[in-house]
C-alpha cells in the first residue's frame, strides 16, 4: 500500500544533499551506494540512462549512472568501480565514504535516454553495465524484443550478474578471460531498420561499436562514455558571495541555504516553482563566476558554458558569482 | 450541498456536483467546504475521492507511482471506458511510455529555447496594445487582449497555417470539458467534435507545419529517433490542445486581478520586473486549470482513509492554491507574495510542459500594457465562461486611463 504522508514542499537543499544509506560490495572492485534524502522524502525523478553528480566530502565531483529502481522514489543506487588510477574519486568512495555520510548531489541528468522502439540491442563493458541495468528492465516491461551482450575482464569483476539471471538467455555474459574479445558483429547481426543499439563501457569498446555500426542506419547507435575524472574546481563547502549586477547588492550564501533563499532574505524576488532544479522557472543569467550546477535540466555542454543557473539548487564553485539580477 | 461529519476512521462524504453550473459560476465555497471536511472527501455523486488541501494535492501530483495518469486524467476511467480521442502521449501516459515524448517537449518548449522568441513577442504585445488603445479606452479585456494575443503568437510559434485558427479555442474548450462528466457542457461540444478533431489532426502533419517552429522541432526529434514518427503528430496535438485556452484564461485571470486590485497595478507600474510574479500569482489565485484526476495504482492511504486500487481521485488544484494551511491571506491577489510552489501548473513529471511559454506570453502582454496604461478598472458586469475543468471569463469590460 502507498501511504501519502504530506510533507511541506521540499527545499532545494533536501534533494541536493543526500545521505549514504547502504554500501555493498557487488563484484571485485565494484560496490554500490544507496542514497536517500535526510528527510526520507522523494528524490528527483529519473529515467534510465541518467547520471548524477556526487560531490564528495573531499570536494571532488564525480558522475555515476543511476542503476536502481525508479519506482522507489526515495532511494538512488549507483555502482562505483575502484579505478587504479583514481585521483581521489573512486578511491575515496571505496576507502573513506561511510554509511551515514552526507554527499552533495546534482542531477539526475540524462544524455543517454532510452528512445521508443520494439527492438533493442545492449552492449555493456565492465562498469558500463550500470546505465544499461534500468534500461533492460524497462525494455522487458514494455515487451520489447531485446538482448544484452555483457563483457568484462573476468566473471568475478562483473557486477549485477545475479540481477540479470532472471532475463535468461536474453543476456549473454562474456568474460574476456573465458571468451576473449566480444564478438560485436556476430551479436549485432546484419544492419537493419528500427533497432536501437545502446552501448556503455571503456573507450576501446565504444570505438569498436562505432566501427561495427558504421553501416547501420543513422541514429541506430547511442553510446555513453565513461566520463574522465574532471579536473574542475572543487565544489565549495565554504560560504560564497553572490553579487547582483543590476542592483549592486551582494549577498552571502552559507552552506545551509540555497541561493534562492539568500536572495529572498534580502527581498530580491525570483520566481521559482518546483524548488528541486527540475522545472526551469528560476533560470538566472550568470555574468561571472562558475556555478556548481545541481539541477536536472542542463546538458553537460550547456553546463560548461556557465551562462545560466537554476538558483533553487545550484551553488558556486568560485568565491563570487555575479548574477544578472 | 450536504457534507457529513464522519465517525473516526471513515471518510467524510459530500453530494456536491463540482461540475454543476452553480459551482462552476463560483466554486470557492465548495473548495472551502471540501478542504475543511478532511484531507480526503468521498464525492458520492461520482464515486470519486477528492483532495482539496495543498499538502495532499501536492503529494498526489508528484507521486506518479501511486497516482497514475494513463487511466485518464478526467472522470472517465480508461481501464473500462473508451477515450473520446486517442489518449495524449504525455498528459495521459505513465512512465516508461511518458519518458520520451516528455523529454522532447521539455526541450522544445524549455526556457532556453524560448529566448529567441522573447523580443518578437514583446514587439507583438506592444503592437496589439497600441492597436486596442487606438480604438478607445473602454474595451473587453477578454476579447481584445486575452483571447487575441495567444492566438497571434502561439500558432505562429508552433508553425500551423493561418486558416482555421478559429477552431483552436472551441477544440480546447471541448477537450477540457471532456475531463468532466458527460453533462450538458460536453453535449454542447459533441456536434463539432469530428470536424474540429479532423482539422486539429491535419495541422499536426509534417507537410502542413512550417519548416521552423515547435512543430518542426518535434518532427526533427522523430527524425533522430527520440520519439517515433507515430508519436510526432500526437506531440504537436498536445500543444494545440493544451496551449491555447489555458493561456487565454490565464491572461484573463491576471487582467481581472489587476482591474479589481488597483494598488497592485500601481505596484507593477513601479516595478515592471514583477510581471512574471504577477502572472504566477494570478494563476495561483484563479487557477485557470481547476482540477485533474488520477487513478490509484494500489491501495493508497490518505490520513485514515484507504482509497482502493483502481479508484479515481479528483485533485482540486484551485482549492490547494487557496489553502490557508499553506498560504497567508490566500484570497488576496498580492504581488508581494512569493507564489512559488503553487500547483496551478501541476507539479512533478506531468507539470505543465508549456509553463514557460505561458509565462512569456503573459509577461510580454502585461509589460506592454503597463508601459501605456496608468489605471485599469472594471467597466460593467463581468461574465463567466463555464467549463468542466477551466475557470474562465467570457467577458471582462474594462476602462483604462493612459499616461
Amino acid at each position: 500500500m502507498t501511504v501519502i504522508s504530506p510533507a511541506p514542499a521540499p527545499a532545494g537543499a533536501d534533494v541536493a544533499m543526500l545521505r549514504v544509506t547502504a554500501k555493498e560490495a557487488q563484484a571485485d572492485g565494484v560496490l554500490t551506494l544507496e542514497l536517500a534524502a535526510p528527510s526520507g522524502g522523494r528524490l528527483r525523478d529519473w529515467t534510465p540512462g541518467s547520471h548524477i553528480d556526487l560531490v564528495l566530502p573531499n570536494g571532488l565531483t564525480r558522475q555515476y549512472s543511476l542503476c536502481g529502481d525508479r519506482w522507489d522514489p526515495s532511494h538512488y543506487r549507483v555502482g562505483v568501480l575502484m579505478e587504479p588510477a583514481s585521483r581521489g574519486g573512486s578511491r575515496y568512495v571505496h576507502d573513506s565514504l561511510r554509511v551515514g555520510d552526507l554527499v552533495g548531489v546534482g542531477g539526475p541528468r540524462n544524455n543517454f535516454a532510452l528512445v521508443p522502439s520494439d527492438q533493442y540491442l545492449f552492449v555493456a563493458g565492465g562498469i558500463g553495465i550500470t546505465p544499461i541495468l534500468p534500461m533492460v528492465r524497462q525494455a522487458e516491461m514494455l515487451g520489447a524484443d531485446w538482448r544484452l551482450l555483457y563483457g568484462g575482464r573476468s566473471r568475478g569483476s562483473m557486477a549485477f550478474l545475479g540481477e540479470l539471471e532472471r532475463y535468461g538467455d536474453r543476456v549473454v555474459v562474456r568474460p574476456q578471460d573465458e571468451h576473449g574479445l566480444l564478438d560485436l558483429a556476430g551479436f549485432l547481426g546484419q544492419p537493419r531498420e528500427g533497432v536501437r543499439i545502446y552501448s556503455c563501457g571503456p573507450g576501446p569498446l565504444l570505438a569498436a561499436m562505432e566501427r561495427t555500426c558504421a553501416t547501420w542506419p543513422p541514429y541506430s547507435l547511442r553510446t555513453e562514455r565513461f566520463v574522465a575524472e574532471e579536473a574542475g574546481a572543487p565544489a565549495r563547502t565554504a560560504p560564497f558571495e553572490v553579487e547582483l549586477a543590476r542592483s549592486g547588492t551582494t549577498v552571502t550564501v552559507t552552506p545551509e541555504m540555497t541561493v534562492l533563499d539568500a536572495l529572498n532574505q534580502v527581498g530580491v524576488e525570483v520566481l521559482s516553482s518546483c524548488r528541486r532544479g527540475v522545472c526551469g522557472t528560476c533560470e538566472t543569467t550568470v555574468l561571472a563566476g562558475r556555478p556548481d550546477h545541481r539541477d536536472a535540466l542542463l546538458d553537460d555542454d550547456e553546463r560548461d558554458v556557465n551562462d545560466c543557473m537554476y538558483i533553487c539548487v545550484s551553488r558556486s564553485r568560485d568565491e563570487r558569482l555575479v548574477l544578472d539580477l | 450541498m450536504t457534507t457529513t461529519a464522519p465517525p473516526a476512521r471513515t471518510v467524510p462524504t459530500s453530494d456536491v456536483d463540482p461540475f454543476s453550473h452553480e459551482v462552476l459560476e463560483d466554486p470557492l465555497p465548495m473548495h472551502t467546504e471540501l478542504r475543511e471536511a478532511g484531507p480526503v472527501v468521498h464525492l458520492t455523486r461520482y464515486d470519486v475521492h477528492a483532495l482539496a488541501r495543498y499538502d495532499e494535492v501536492y503529494a498526489a501530483l508528484v507521486d506518479w507511482q501511486g497516482f497514475q495518469s494513463a487511466a485518464g486524467v478526467g472522470l472517465s476511467n480508461f481501464r473500462y471506458e473508451k477515450p473520446w480521442r486517442p489518449p495524449s502521449i504525455v498528459l495521459e501516459a505513465d512512465p516508461p511510455k511518458h519518458d520520451a515524448p516528455r523529454r522532447v517537449l521539455q526541450k522544445v518548449l524549455g526556457p532556453r529555447a524560448l529566448r529567441r522568441l522573447h523580443d518578437s513577442w514583446a514587439a507583438d504585445a506592444d503592437a496589439l496594445v497600441d492597436e486596442v488603445l487606438s480604438r478607445g479606452t473602454a474595451f473587453d479585456a477578454v476579447a481584445s487582449l486575452a483571447a487575441t494575443f495567444p492566438l497571434r503568437v502561439f500558432p505562429d510559434a508552433v508553425g500551423i497555417p493561418q486558416s482555421g485558427r478559429e477552431n483552436l479555442l472551441p477544440y480546447g474548450d471541448h477537450a477540457f470539458n471532456a475531463f468532466g462528466p458527460a453533462n450538458d457542457l460536453v453535449e454542447k461540444g459533441a456536434p463539432r467534435v469530428a470536424e474540429l478533431s479532423a482539422w486539429v489532426n491535419a495541422q499536426c502533419q509534417r507537410d502542413v507545419l512550417a519548416p521552423t517552429g515547435f512543430g518542426a522541432d518535434i518532427w526533427a526529434a522523430s527524425d533522430r529517433g527520440d520519439i517515433t514518427p507515430e508519436q510526432a503528430p500526437l506531440a504537436v496535438r498536445s500543444l494545440l490542445t493544451a496551449g491555447v485556452d489555458t493561456t487565454v484564461h490565464g491572461i484573463s485571470a491576471v487582467l481581472y486581478a489587476f482591474a479589481t486590485n488597483p494598488e497592485q497595478w500601481q505596484r507593477l507600474r513601479r516595478d515592471p520586473a514583477l510581471a512574471r510574479v504577477a502572472f504566477d500569482e494570478a494563476v495561483r489565485w484563479e487557477s485557470p486549470v481547476q482540477t485533474f484526476f488520477r487513478t490509484a495504482t494500489t491501495d493508497v492511504r490518505v490520513g485514515d482513509v484507504v482509497i482502493p486500487e483502481g479508484h479515481k481521485i479528483l485533485m482540486f488544484l484551485a482549492a490547494a492554491n487557496r489553502d490557508p494551511r499553506r498560504w497567508e491571506n490566500p484570497d488576496v491577489f498580492d504581488l508581494s507574495r512569493d507564489p512559488s510552489g503553487h500547483v496551478g501548473f501541476g507539479m512533478g513529471i506531468h507539470q505543465c510542459v508549456g509553463q514557460h511559454v505561458a509565462r512569456l506570453e503573459a509577461a510580454t502582454l502585461v509589460t506592454a500594457l503597463a508601459r501605456r496604461v496608468a489605471t485599469i478598472e472594471l467597466d460593467g458586469p463581468t461574465v463567466r465562461h463555464h467549463n468542466n475543468t477551466l475557470r474562465a471569463w467570457e467577458s471582462i469590460p474594462v476602462r483604462v486611463t493612459l499616461d
